[in-house]
């Protein structure tokens, strides 16, 4: 199949994808009980004020002439307004998104760290007891979801000996001179490195609850694959010249063992950016996952759309990218 | 010798398999035990309320009450005995939700697989869209909808989780569905309902039932999260989730509120996932 048709194709279904999801999550709202506007106004209002803040909102329209209004806005890029904080839902969303990225690749690049070095101590020793130990512990990580980690990083790194802070992105005293919400990389760019301390001491505990799961993942795969390349002919060849064991594993093995996981890693990365919404919420980290937390809690139904929106964009974006790369790298799916 | 070694090595990671299959379904089978049980094994009311023995410590430390084995929380409630109530709702949640859950999905994806064509493609689509949703603010949402209370957070783990099922048997349907096996049943004259239930489902079963206990777990912790945001059962009621959410706020005053239901759960979350591993172990014909 040419690539072209490939892309044609994802697009399609992910477009209904993301259709369905819009169809879903409006309607589910909608039948949550408790009336958010009752809930904006102080005690005491009138059926009357009640009655104008819902035209006003437009929550007095059925609901499929409401859905329409709501299409068309998002098709324009409005997402309507927040009925807790009276801002337009879209600014909301987008001022939290990149403190949810932030944390989100910090938690990717740690998981593919720790998982990298444990896959290759695990290949180096393989055999021994250090693997063994290897394989336990990634039994425990792979066992045992992030949100239970972050708990006992709490217990561990706050309060036993308390080296991270256990909420919030930044310590609140601090002046901030940033123009945009991408503080960890707007502090490097500033060479604020007091400011960058401080934001990774805060990131650090949630960053390593969501990297720890998915860090076993990675270990277990690249040591399987990296076991099975060690067996190849231009590997034991790579040894008969002479070279130790552990430059065969990095500078032979790695290139033709990585490929396989990196795919699943674009996978897996979706389930780490859905896991932010309790990890913020545990470490009181500011991003979109806590806001979404407290839109439901608020009954905010436009905010809750958006957020749910944005989430479906970057899951089947994400989805997207990967099956793409996927088709241009593997040489046999593209020609097949 | 090479070979000696190999079969030795098999049968070491059987024996680890089992020792890890033997420890898990222990753990489990005490829970459920000390769950039906409760009211007779706890050694105190988990409701009672005292503020004069509000957080006191662990037996072995200094100024703990005789018979408040695990310290007491700031409301005076002992930790032990409301963990030991917590175990019902935890265990009730896991093997009815992870039951309903598991016939949903794993009857889609069975459908899905073997009868391809639209069935396939509308259970695909649906699959698509749901991987498409944060789970967890899934979850949150459904709760806020349907009101708190065990059946409502029994819906929402079914509704949100039946694709882990159907996606995996949708797979090993399609594959089985190709097997000559399955051509030459129908060749001898068994419908396609009666194909799927009598050749494919019993080839699908071990992978269904090693999903189920996965699924237990992560019903748990579901179950967990939900208590932690205040959206489970009614406080009254004591869950590991709310006991870890109080204990969260008050864990430099009193960190055993926190660390006895965390361990607990972890423990119990961790038994249901290597029942699981152990199981597929089991069923796998390389190994055995």
């Amino acid at each position: 199949m040419p690539f072209l048709r490939i892309l044609l194709v994802r697009l399609l279904t992910t477009a209904i994808t993301l259709a369905g999801v819009a169809v879903i999550v409006f309607f589910v709202i909608r039948v949550v009980p408790g009336n958010p506007i009752a809930m904006m106004l102080p005690p005491g209002a009138t059926e009357d004020d009640i009655a104008r803040l819902s035209a006003l909102y437009g929550l007095d329209k059925p609901l499929l002439t409401q859905f329409g209004i709501w299409v068309a806005g998002v098709m324009q890029g409005d997402f309507g307004t927040s009925i807790t904080t009276r801002q337009p839902v879209l600014d909301l969303v987008l001022g939290r998104l990149p403190a949810t990225l932030e944390l989100s690749i910090m938690a990717l690049v740690m998981a593919m760290i720790l998982g990298g070095a444990a896959a290759l101590t695990g290949t180096r020793f393989r055999g021994g007891r250090t693997e063994g130990a290897i394989d336990v512990a990634n039994g425990m990580a792979l066992s045992v979801p992030d949100f239970l980690w972050g708990l006992v990083l709490i217990l561990l790194f706050g309060v036993l000996m308390p080296v991270f802070h256990i909420s919030g992105r930044v310590t609140p005293s601090l002046e901030l001179p940033f123009t945009t919400n991408f503080y960890l990389f707007e502090s490097l760019i500033r060479l604020r490195f007091d400011l960058w301390a401080d934001l990774v001491a805060h990131m650090f505990m949630p960053a390593l609850a969501l990297a720890i799961p998915l860090a076993a993942i990675i270990g277990q795969l690249l040591k399987q694959s990296l076991k099975e390349t060690m067996n190849l002919d231009y590997v034991t060849l790579a040894r008969t010249k002479g070279y130790g064991e552990t430059r065969v594993i990095l500078r032979e093995a790695l290139r033709n063992a990585a490929l396989p996981t990196l795919t699943l890693v674009g996978v897996q990365f979706t389930f780490l950016i859905g896991g932010t919404v309790i990890i913020e919420r545990l470490f009181s980290y500011e991003g979109l996952g806590n806001m979404a937390i407290d839109a439901v809690i608020n009954r905010d139904l436009p905010l809750i759309q958006g957020i749910v929106i944005l989430f479906a964009v970057i899951f089947t974006g994400v989805n997207l990218i990967v099956d793409l790369l996927y088709t241009v790298l593997n040489p046999r799916l593209r020609h097949g | 010798m090479a070979e000696a070694r190999a079969i030795d090595g098999r049968s070491m990671v059987r024996r680890k398999a089992g020792l890890r299959l033997w420890l898990s379904a222990g753990w489990l089978g005490l829970l459920c035990v000390v769950a039906l049980f409760a009211p007779w094994i706890a050694p105190k009311d988990p409701l009672a309320q005292d503020l004069f023995l509000g957080r006191l410590p662990p037996f072995w430390m200094e100024g703990a009450e005789p018979g408040y084995w695990l310290g007491t929380d700031s409301l005076g409630r002992d930790v032990l005995s409301r963990i030991i109530h917590g175990a019902r709702v935890a265990l009730a949640v896991a093997l009815i939700a992870g039951t309903i859950t598991c016939l949903v999905g794993a009857t889609l994806g069975l459908l899905a697989g073997f009868l391809r064509g639209w069935v396939d493609l509308v259970i695909s689509r649906l699959i698509d869209i749901w991987m498409a949703f944060p789970p967890v603010l899934f979850s949150i949402l459904l709760i806020a909808v349907l009101g708190p209370g065990l059946v409502s957070i029994i819906i929402a783990i079914v509704v949100i989780d039946w694709t882990r099922f159907a996606r995996v048997v949708r797979a090993e349907a399609m594959a089985q569905g190709a097997m000559d096996y399955v051509a030459s049943a129908r060749v001898a004259g068994r419908g396609r309902l009666g194909t799927m239930m009598r050749e494919i489902l019993p080839n699908v079963l071990p992978t269904i039932v090693v999903l189920l206990t996965l699924e237990m777990g992560i019903a748990v912790i579901v179950e967990a999260i939900l208590s932690f945001v205040n959206l489970s059962i009614s406080t009254d009621d004591p869950t590991w989730g709310g006991m870890i959410s109080e204990g969260r706020t008050s864990v430099h005053q009193a960190w055993w509120v926190l660390v006895f239901p965390l361990v607990t759960l972890f423990l119990t979350v961790l038994a249901f996932s290597q029942l699981g591993e152990g199981l597929k172990d089991r069923f796998d014909p390389v190994l055995r």
